[in-house]
């Protein structure tokens, strides 16, 4: 790999050699020990770490489109690990610790900006259900702690706080190890050092159906042609349900839009990422200074890609409820995602009944922070044709087998609702 | 924005409408034991990228639920029917029979 340093920074800048490419154009081979259908955070990530982890360098990502285009270049960037649920604190711990050594680890700033989310309660039922998720944040180990009103205030001055407050603050929790990370460079950074390992990431290279017999998938039709591999893996995101279908599995999986939204840049103001606790509403300011937000899913099934005018709407009056200041800002830009949202609002990550064909799907608003350890579990599940422990959790059959819930907010079953 | 017609107070914007998941699954009838054939129908979904059969309740309207069929990779409305009137083939609402 042609590692970036300070040194190679000073010397690109003295001359006009251009840098080289990140990672090569691969074509495909004929065949694979793993193939990665997707090729988002979480396809390039689990490449990335079949190789680092587990040696092996017979592993091609094929993606439809190219790198970044999918959720991982337009989820709102926030990586937490405030979850409550069991399985889901360990998890979430886990990836929050991967990223915090993973620019050094791909010698690639993804700049993780560990400026604290601060979650906020507006009744005193929300005060206590705080403590209650700090308090199992905390026996995990997990850096947590309940701000009492003054002490938001402090942090947070330009929220509402006058009498006229529609949602008056009365604390919230910290949670100060999280933060952003740039989105782009999780993708370019997993892809450049895969590669650098030996992965063929193939763009350009749609799925459409897969080689299977009675005893497995044997490989992947392409609209670049037919493509053997011993494994194979989906992690496609928001067509979970629809390449998952190709080889003849339904799915416990709905396909919903998210948007976000960006305003004009402005100097720094939001310090920290802010949860709103009267609606789903989180905001957050970008290196750049645009303030980036979000809110709910659209609330029905949709690949349109393309969010409709009321929630832009809602999302705003969210915006101004919280911080009377932003009202005049200009929205600068906004687009939607397609996410997989399933009937607990908690992913899958597992072996699915057709042998040598693996999951990751399922990840509804939250699969972004999930990105180092979706790539770390996936990869040793996959290698050792077994769970690893920290997923165990999300196998496909846990509503049938009437497991633990995973559901944090206790909606109930109807994906729509997460 | 998407609008639904309503075969009762006509074309409204869909927020007048509460969303009530999809229309194609069919319950199982009462005193089934297969768990699977209850699991089926709670957890898995078709998720179709295309026409999509749903339930919408116009709640800000007539009240009425409503069978509609919308491509979800357009967003185009099709046809909209009561939901009382769509027959046994419809499967049963949230709210069931
Ligand atoms: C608006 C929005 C905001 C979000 N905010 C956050 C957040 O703040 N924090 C957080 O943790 N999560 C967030 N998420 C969720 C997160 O972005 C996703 O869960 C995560 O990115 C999904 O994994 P991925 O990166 O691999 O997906 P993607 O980048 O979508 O990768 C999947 C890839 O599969 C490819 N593909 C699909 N079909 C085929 C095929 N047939 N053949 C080949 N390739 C195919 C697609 O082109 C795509 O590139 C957000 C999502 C959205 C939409
Ligand atoms: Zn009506």
């Amino acid at each position: 790999m042609y590692r970036y340093s300070l040194s190679r920074l000073v010397r690109h800048a003295l001359s006009d050699r251009p840098w080289p490419r990140a990672w090569r154009e691969a074509k495909p081979r004929s065949h694979y020990d793993v193939l990665i259908i997707g090729g988002g955070g979480h396809g390039l990530a689990t490449a990335y770490y079949l190789a680092a982890n587990h040696g092996m360098d017979r592993v091609a990502v094929v993606e439809r489109a190219h790198i970044g285009a999918g959720n991982v270049g337009r989820n709102t960037t926030l990586v937490r690990s405030n979850y409550m649920m069991k399985g889901n604190t360990e998890f979430f711990e886990f990836s929050l610790k991967l990223w915090e050594g993973l620019s050094h680890e791909l010698n690639f700033n993804v700049m993780l900006s560990q400026r604290g989310q601060i979650v906020l309660a507006h009744s005193p039922a929300q005060m206590d259900a705080l403590a209650r998720r700090g308090n199992i944040m905390r026996l995990n180990g997990i850096d947590a702690e309940l701000l009492e009103r003054a002490e938001v205030r402090r942090l947070l001055p330009y929220l509402d706080y006058s009498a006229a407050a529609r949602f008056p603050v009365l604390g919230g929790l910290l949670q100060g190890r999280a933060g952003t990370v740039r989105h782009d460079a999780v993708a370019w950074g997993y892809a450049r050092a895969a590669d650098s390992l030996g992965v063929d990431i193939i763009e350009g290279c749609e799925v459409t159906g897969f080689l299977q017999d009675r005893s497995g998938v044997h490989g992947v039709e392409t609209g670049r042609g037919r493509i053997l591999a011993d494994r194979v893996a989906i992690a496609v995101a928001g067509h979970s349900s629809h390449v998952a279908g190709l080889a003849g599995l339904r799915l416990p999986i709905e396909s919903h839009l998210l948007q976000a939204f960006v305003t004009e840049p402005i100097k720094p103001f939001v310090n920290h990422v802010i949860s709103f606790g009267a609606e789903l509403f989180y905001i957050s300011q970008s290196d750049k200074g645009g303030l980036v937000f979000g809110g709910h899913i659209d609330g029905f099934n949709s690949y349109t890609q393309r969010g409709q005018f009321p929630k832009v709407r809602q999302v705003a009056e969210c915006a101004v409820a919280l911080i009377p200041g932003m009202s005049r800002l200009k929205l600068l830009r906004h687009w939607a995602g397609i996410q997989d949202m399933t009937p607990d609002g908690g992913p899958f990550v597992c072996r699915t009944p057709i042998r040598h064909l693996y999951l990751n799907g399922g990840w509804c608003y939250q699969g972004f922070k999930a990105t180092p350890a979706v790539g770390w579990c996936l990869a040793a599940t996959i290698a050792r044709d077994e769970e690893h422990p920290l997923v165990r959790c999300y196998a496909l059959d846990r509503f049938a087998r009437g497991a633990e819930s995973l559901d944090e907010y206790g909606h109930g079953h109807w994906p729509y609702r997460h | 924005m998407l609008a639904i017609h309503c075969p009762l107070c006509g074309e409204r914007p869909y927020t007048e409408f509460r969303y009530g998941g999809d229309a194609s699954k069919r319950r199982p009838a009462l005193g089934t034991m297969a768990p699977e054939a209850w699991h089926d129908y709670l957890f898995l979904f078709d998720n179709p990228k295309g026409p999509h059969r749903e339930f919408w309740q116009h709640d800000q309207g007539c009240r009425q639920w409503l069978l509609v069929v919308r491509d979800t990779a357009t967003n185009a409305v099709g046809e909209v029917i009561l939901a009382r009137n769509a027959g046994a083939g419809a499967g049963e609402g949230p709210g069931g029979r």
